[in-house]
């Protein structure tokens, strides 16, 4: 039996069920509170006002009017933070507020706090900033170039390779074996440049929160985010508090998808609070959404694939250059590591490039960096396949990373599911089903690694043998629902006997964002192990009771027996008798866990896209999408098909329509739903979901992480499908209606 | 500047309220009656979050004034269920797992009973093209577009 005492072999009772989630009614009623929903007595509302310029020196603020107007109780800008941290202001700070210059447009410059939203907009039109314009650069490939406007300065790492300018700030290689040899045997060599514009996350609940705080240094902060110890650790840092004095509640959370990782308006409120002496609440409308939280990376990419007359590759390379905004991230890192994942290849090269614009920030949307670089291999192995008229599943199946492959990014392989996901989709009626004229199938794979980290989990065995698990993870799709299912399942108990909530963060230690894929994994281990130190306890009371060894009492189905006949006669206890008799043996019974959890395991997935395109508009129809991905064991398998259903529709959009759109002036021309296209209900089919379930021998019942995959494959998917639709290979994303017309056009003109 | 005084009914009961000339209807749920079931996604009427129903319309309440809702009737989120018994929709938005955050459900929900009021069987395609001013970003609709049918078939039967 391996260390973590695995039980996935087992016959589950709870697990695998798809009973209803604790939070459902609230949700379903209204009743439940979001970041914008709490309201508290003698609350201020406030206000942010922003840059209207991508890069800007900041020569003066004047608020003195803002002040001055009626029923405006603060107003803050950079200087009223400086007296919170003698250290050089951090970038997230920086990023919260503009400090000397504005870097991009939407950049916060001041705050108003005023006893209602509309004083506080007025206030906003009295301040007077003084700016001095400095040249900009929004596009990734511009800012690289030696003669660029430089965004920030001081971040360049000593390893970036020489010939660019100072934008260009970090660099990372990885891969194996020789290229050229590949290359040499390759009967025919692909290389293509990709773009991808940057996509917002586009969660529906914009960020809001609520802070108090008080003269002596204590503070209260109500949020929605997907990680409140992060958001303490970031606030705390900025604000020169001590952990301790600065609790954190998480609200229920109207989407995140990694873009509420971080923060972006709590310092200011906390500031405008301590200032006004009054709580304050801040929440940000949708432009601000889009100008000024973190969209993603957009991309310039170069992929090179060699492959044989019979579909072996022979050799990958890959360079990628990805722009984050105006100040440093490591996302390209992930692009490259994850490019060629999917593939057992001999030689393999990625390089990436990290690059700064006047562009917000980029933060982490779902799969950072993948879905770029699996974009433009995914479309070059479409289109080798196409060329050599090679079946484009057989040839993945041919290829694919398996147990003991040497990853393209290092290390080896353990059991993972990719080709089990392949042969399943091979299978599928999907893939054989006939298509018409103008109409192409898509198909692509996709990967992430999947994170554990830092968790901590309370299992309370409350007087009536009731379970009461704390976690502080917020719940963005369903989790309460999958850790009861395991708590219950552990002790052998029923799923409406648990009760599981989340933590403010003064009552459990740190838990790591919600993000990686790492709750239902991480989390989950967590309450398991917490559920086994619980009935170890509970088996201890026992044998208090029956007066025999700790070791000759066990637990099964939800009571301690006797653990064989030599221990002697004893009935079996319930978990309700001995909850009842703990105050009499020792006392109240709780278990817990804390860990730094590792053997997240990766997780992979396959997508079947059918397309329609419009020859007179350009327009693409999702005719048919289904979803195959391995979840390692799917607790709630509802929320399981969720995931890869939500995943696979955003992805499908940033294919098909979402792009940020900066003008020459530097400035977001699409800060909007109506402009920032997402998809909507009549734009889709049904989205078939296929789980496989291969276990990941890293959780006790064999979970893996299962948020982020299912956005990584639909970029290719869909480039493959429009490609084949079309016969013409797409390397640009978008596929909007204007730019698929004009290749349409481009083709009838070129004969 | 002088504020409005409204009489208006919500979810069957008679509310009065003051409003600024500019705040919405949208605010004045929220800010001023705190029915926060009604939610704010965008504020330019682009994503339904905060669609509710005006004498008996599907409106977008950040796309109408306070002060027009003057003698009206409006439905919330709030008036959805009835005590302990849930509305068919809600019911069966649980039993779907048609929500993921739940952001957009209030404004689905009100939307979708909108919709079976006036065609109590409509196809997926007429449910998809309803619902189409309604952003969910999380579902991907499918099991949402699934409750909806569901919903209709039992509220037919
Ligand atoms: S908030 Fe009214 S439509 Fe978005
Ligand atoms: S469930 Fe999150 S937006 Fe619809």
């Amino acid at each position: 039996m391996s260390p973590l005492d695995n039980t996935y072999e087992k016959q589950f009772k709870v697990i695998g069920t798809r009973p209803p989630r604790p939070d459902g009614i609230e949700k379903v009623t209204g009743k439940a509170q979001y970041g914008a929903d709490l309201y508290v007595p003698d609350m201020l509302y406030a206000k942010i006002l922003r840059s209207p310029h991508p890069h800007a020196k900041i020569i003066s603020i004047d608020t003195s009017e803002a002040e001055k107007l009626d029923g405006v109780k603060a107003v803050v800008t950079s200087k009223d933070f400086s007296k919170f941290s003698d250290n050089k202001p951090s970038d997230t700070l920086v990023n919260c507020i503009a400090h000397e210059k504005a870097l991009y447009d939407g950049h916060c410059v001041a705050a108003v706090a005023a006893l209602s939203n509309t004083i506080a907009k007025s206030a906003l039109k009295l301040i007077n900033v003084e700016y001095e314009i400095l040249p900009h650069v929004t596009d990734v490939d511009e800012a690289m170039k030696t003669d660029s406007p430089i965004v920030n300065k001081g971040y360049v790492l000593e390893n970036v390779p020489k010939g660019f300018s100072e934008n260009v700030t970090s660099y990372y290689e990885f891969g194996h074996g020789d290229l050229d040899n590949g290359f040499n045997n390759a009967d025919l060599i692909v290389e293509r440049t990709f773009k991808t514009e940057a996509a917002h996350q586009g969660y529906i609940e914009p960020h809001a929160c609520l802070a108090s705080m008080t003269p002596d240094g204590k503070a209260d902060l109500w949020c929605c985010t997907q990680g409140h110890y992060n958001v303490r650790a970031l606030c705390a840092d900025i604000m020169g508090m001590e952990s301790s004095q600065l609790r954190v509640t998480p609200s229920e959370i109207g989407g995140g998808f990694g873009g509420k990782t971080t923060i972006f308006i709590e310092p200011i409120a906390l500031a405008l609070s301590l200032k006004s002496g009054k709580p304050v609440k801040l929440v940000m409308t949708r432009d601000e959404v889009f100008k000024a939280t973190g969209p993603t990376v957009s991309s310039s990419m170069d992929v090179k694939i060699g492959m044989t007359k019979d579909g072996v590759i022979t050799a990958g390379e890959a360079n990628l250059r990805y722009q984050g905004g105006a100040f440093p991230n490591g996302t390209v890192e992930m692009g490259a590591q994850s490019a060629f994942a999917a593939y057992d290849l001999k030689a393999v090269r990625t390089k990436g490039w990290n690059v700064l614009t006047n562009r917000p920030k980029q933060a982490a949307y779902r799969a950072p960096g993948a879905p770029q670089a699996i974009y433009a291999v995914e479309s070059v192995v479409d289109e080798l396949c196409q060329k050599l008229n090679l079946d484009p599943l057989e040839i993945r199946i041919k290829n694919a990373a398996k147990k003991g492959t040497k990853s393209s990014y290092g290390p080896t392989f353990d059991d993972i599911g990719l080709i089990a996901t392949l042969e399943a989709a091979k299978k599928h009626p999907h893939y054989l089903a006939p298509l018409e004229e103008n109409q192409g199938r898509g198909l692509s794979c996709g990967f992430w690694f999947n994170f554990g980290g830092d968790t901590c989990v309370t299992l309370n065995v409350n007087f009536d043998g009731t379970i009461g698990v704390t976690e502080g993870n917020p719940d963005i799709g369903g989790s309460r629902a999958s850790i009861s299912q395991m708590a219950a399942e552990e002790l052998g108990i029923s799923y409406d006997k648990v009760r599981t909530i989340i933590a403010d963060t003064n009552s459990l230690g740190h838990n790591e964002v919600t993000d990686g894929s790492r709750v239902t994994f991480a989390v989950g281990l967590a309450t398991i192990k917490a559920a086994r130190a619980a009935i170890k306890e509970m088996c201890k009371r026992v044998s208090l009771i029956w007066g025999i060894d700790e070791d000759a009492v066990r637990w099964e189905n939800g009571s301690a027996i006797p653990a064989g006949p030599n221990a002697g006669q004893f009935d079996p206890m319930s978990i309700e008798e001995i909850a009842a008799m703990s105050s009499q043996t020792g006392g109240p019974i709780a278990g817990h866990h804390e860990v730094n959890a590792e053997g997240a395991g990766v997780s992979f997935g396959v997508h079947l896209a059918d397309v329609e395109v419009d020859k007179e508009t350009g327009s693409t129809k999702v005719l048919r999408y289904t979803v195959f991905q391995d979840a390692g064991k799917a607790i709630h398998p509802s929320y399981v098909e969720g995931q890869m259903q939500g995943g696979a529709v955003q992805g499908i959009g940033w294919a098909l329509n979402e792009e940020y759109i900066y003008g020459e002036d530097g400035r977001l021309q699409n800060a909007g739903f109506l402009d920032y296209r997402i998809p909507v209900a009549s734009d889709l089919p049904m989205i078939e979901p296929v789980i496989l379930e291969i276990p990941n021998p890293g959780h006790p019942y064999g979970v893996r992480g299962v948020g982020e995959t299912s956005i990584v494959p639909p970029l290719a998917a869909i480039n493959n499908a429009v490609s084949r639709a079309t016969n013409i290979r797409f390397s640009e994303l978008p596929l909007s209606p204007p730019k698929v017309l004009s290749s349409l056009k481009k083709e009838i003109n070129d004969g | 500047m002088s504020q409005v005084h409204i009489k208006t009914k919500i979810n069957g009961d008679n509310i009065e309220f003051l409003c600024d000339p500019e705040e919405t209807l949208l605010d004045i749920l929220r800010d001023k009656l705190h029915l926060t079931g009604t939610k704010e996604g965008c504020g330019t009427g682009d994503c339904g979050a905060c669609s509710i129903t005006l004498d008996g319309k599907l409106v977008c309440s950040c796309l109408v004034l306070g002060a027009e809702a003057d003698n009206s009737e409006i439905s919330t989120i709030e008036g959805m269920s009835n005590g302990e018994k849930l509305h068919p929709l809600q019911q069966k938005f649980l039993d779907h797992a048609a929500l993921q955050c739940g952001v957009c459900t209030p404004g689905i929900l009100v939307a979708a009973k909108s919709l079976l009021e006036k065609n109590p069987d409509p196809t997926e395609s007429e449910v998809r093209y309803w619902l189409a001013g309604n952003l969910c970003r999380c579902t991907g609709y499918d099991k949402i577009i699934k409750a909806v049918l569901d919903a209709a078939k039992e509220m037919r039967s």
